[in-house]
């Protein structure tokens, strides 16, 4: 795991790619997302999907180790 | 002491900032939030808005925000056939490239000169509600949260949107009705000066390249994907990063600016109000599912929202019945467009390079007088009747 990201235990997001555009908490299909102007949460709603990951436009997110 | 107003305000974006223009000339006590430090910015936008509907919103041309204009839009073809049309004629998206950030601001601007109050670096957390009836916002401001009272919340929170979903209102988007986009703003390019460029094909899967001068040697250069089409994560980026290399005219291009975002190319929900909550812009899913455009219609809608808002703080009635008038209002206005372009996107993201081939060089050879699914499909229709028989429901 790089230096910049940081891990909620359910999602990782690189925080040095993160460009706090919302992309993926609109996508979100549980609501599970919020981001107080640049600082991405995951709630224990989230079901590790994986819509997130594949939305953000510059790959800032990711499930963690071991996750399938 | 709690904070009330007739009606506030969640985002200062054009959907927000046009409704707070009408409620607050019209008579609403009106309060305007905004998480972000700066309205308009970063930018999120590929900066196209067309000049004739402007005026229609109460807003006047200003040049302080124009940063360029276009003849027209010009079409691209996988194989490169191209086709061209003039700026009146080619929607809502082309005509001029604004300054975006400039734009909102000049939007926030009007707002508060009829009478609405803004809040900045102010997070709404959470709704408010009574009954069932949603009654105000929670907010996070700087270390503090408080709640402020209202007789109807407006979701103006863009494609991020929460409050419909914490009031109760389902916005939530399937992946083949979602876009994902990136975009550079690059200097040091030769652009086509005279035109908007859309360029199809699967270099971009179901959605396309733009190319939106905002000057001689500078462009906004960006790529839109649906999202059911991304394989890996970050694709979007890479889809760009491919499609730029390959283009000649950007060889010695710097970067000035990155974008990222993500658009809704869904059809229109069928609820945007609920007792003491409406919809306003892109929480609303009024995003054109063609161009992805969205500032057109947000304006439009908030123009009605704010209207009708009004009304209701007359009567103090803000409940879902009364908040019709909003619903009926917006949809007269945008819904079937909204519709028949969806369900022409439906189609179009299934199409093969050779097929979108066929349909610009039919384009380019016949013409068409107004850009819009109907004209475009009758000219098709003409030429190569078998490319329309899927679209038979549109004709
Ligand atoms: C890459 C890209 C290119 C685009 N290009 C074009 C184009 O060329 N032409 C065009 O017409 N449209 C374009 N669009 C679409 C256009 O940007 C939107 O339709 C438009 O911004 C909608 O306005 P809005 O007011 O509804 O939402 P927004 O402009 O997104 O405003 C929403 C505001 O709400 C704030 N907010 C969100 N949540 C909260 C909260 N909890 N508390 C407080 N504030 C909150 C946000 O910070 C934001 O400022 C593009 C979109 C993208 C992503």
């Amino acid at each position: 795991m790089g230096v910049t990201v940081s891990d909620s235990g359910l999602m990782e997001v690189d925080t040095s790619l993160c460009m706090h555009c919302g992309a993926c908490v609109g996508t979100c299909p549980r609501n599970s997302i919020f981001l107080n102007e640049v600082i991405i949460t995951f709630d224990d709603s989230c079901n590790q999907c994986g819509l997130c990951v594949r939305v953000c436009p510059i790959g800032a997110i990711d499930k963690p180790e071991g996750a399938e | 002491m709690t904070l009330e107003y007739d009606v506030v305000i969640v985002g200062a974006g054009p959907a927000g900032s046009i409704t707070a223009k009408f409620a607050a000339e019209n008579g609403a006590s009106v309060l305007m939030i905004e998480k972000r430090q700066e309205i308009g910015s970063p930018v999120r936008c590929g900066e196209g808005i067309a000049r004739y509907w402007i005026e229609s919103v109460g807003i006047p041309l200003d040049k302080k925000w124009i940063a360029y204009e276009v003849e027209g839009a010009k079409i691209v073809s996988p194989n490169g056939t191209e086709f061209c049309i003039d700026e009146r004629h080619a929607g809502e998206e082309v005509g001029t490239v604004i300054e975006r950030d400039l734009f909102d601001k000049a939007l926030a601007r009007h707002a508060a000169k009829a009478g609405a109050e803004i809040m900045l670096k102010s997070t709404v957390v959470g709704l408010l509600k009574d009954n069932g009836k949603v009654t105000g916002v929670r907010v996070d401001q700087m270390g503090k949260r408080f709640d402020v009272k209202a007789g109807c919340v407006v979701g103006a929170d863009g494609f991020e949107s929460q409050v419909g979903r914490w009031g109760g209102i389902d916005t939530t988007l399937k992946a083949k009705d979602i876009t994902t986009c990136f975009q550079y703003r690059m200097t040091d390019i030769n652009p086509d000066p005279n035109y908007c460029e859309f360029i199809l094909g699967t270099e971009a899967p179901g959605g396309y390249v733009w190319v939106f001068p905002k000057g001689k040697d500078t462009a906004n250069v960006g790529l839109g994907m649906q999202l059911s089409k991304v394989r890996e994560k970050g694709d979007p980026k890479k889809y760009l990063d491919m499609y730029i290399e390959s283009d000649e005219r950007f060889k010695n291009g710097k970067i000035l600016d990155m974008v990222c975002g993500a658009v809704s190319i869904s059809a229109p929900l069928d609820q945007t109000v609920t007792d003491g909550l409406i919809l306003v812009g892109d929480a609303a899913r009024m995003i054109d599912a063609i161009t992805g455009g969205g500032i057109a219609n947000a304006c439009r809608a908030g123009k009605v929202a704010g209207e009708v808002l009004a009304k209701c703080v007359k009567e103090k009635d803000f409940s879902a019945e009364r908040l019709q008038e909003y619903e009926k209002g917006w949809r007269a206005q945008i819904e079937e467009r909204l519709y028949r372009d969806w369900m022409a996107k439906e189609k179009l993201v299934t199409l093969s390079n050779e097929t979108f081939d066929k349909i610009i060089a039919t384009l380019a050879e016949v013409g068409v007088e107004k850009l819009n699914v109907y004209n475009i499909l009758k000219v098709i229709e003409a030429k190569h009747p078998e490319l329309v028989e899927e679209f038979a429901d549109l004709l």
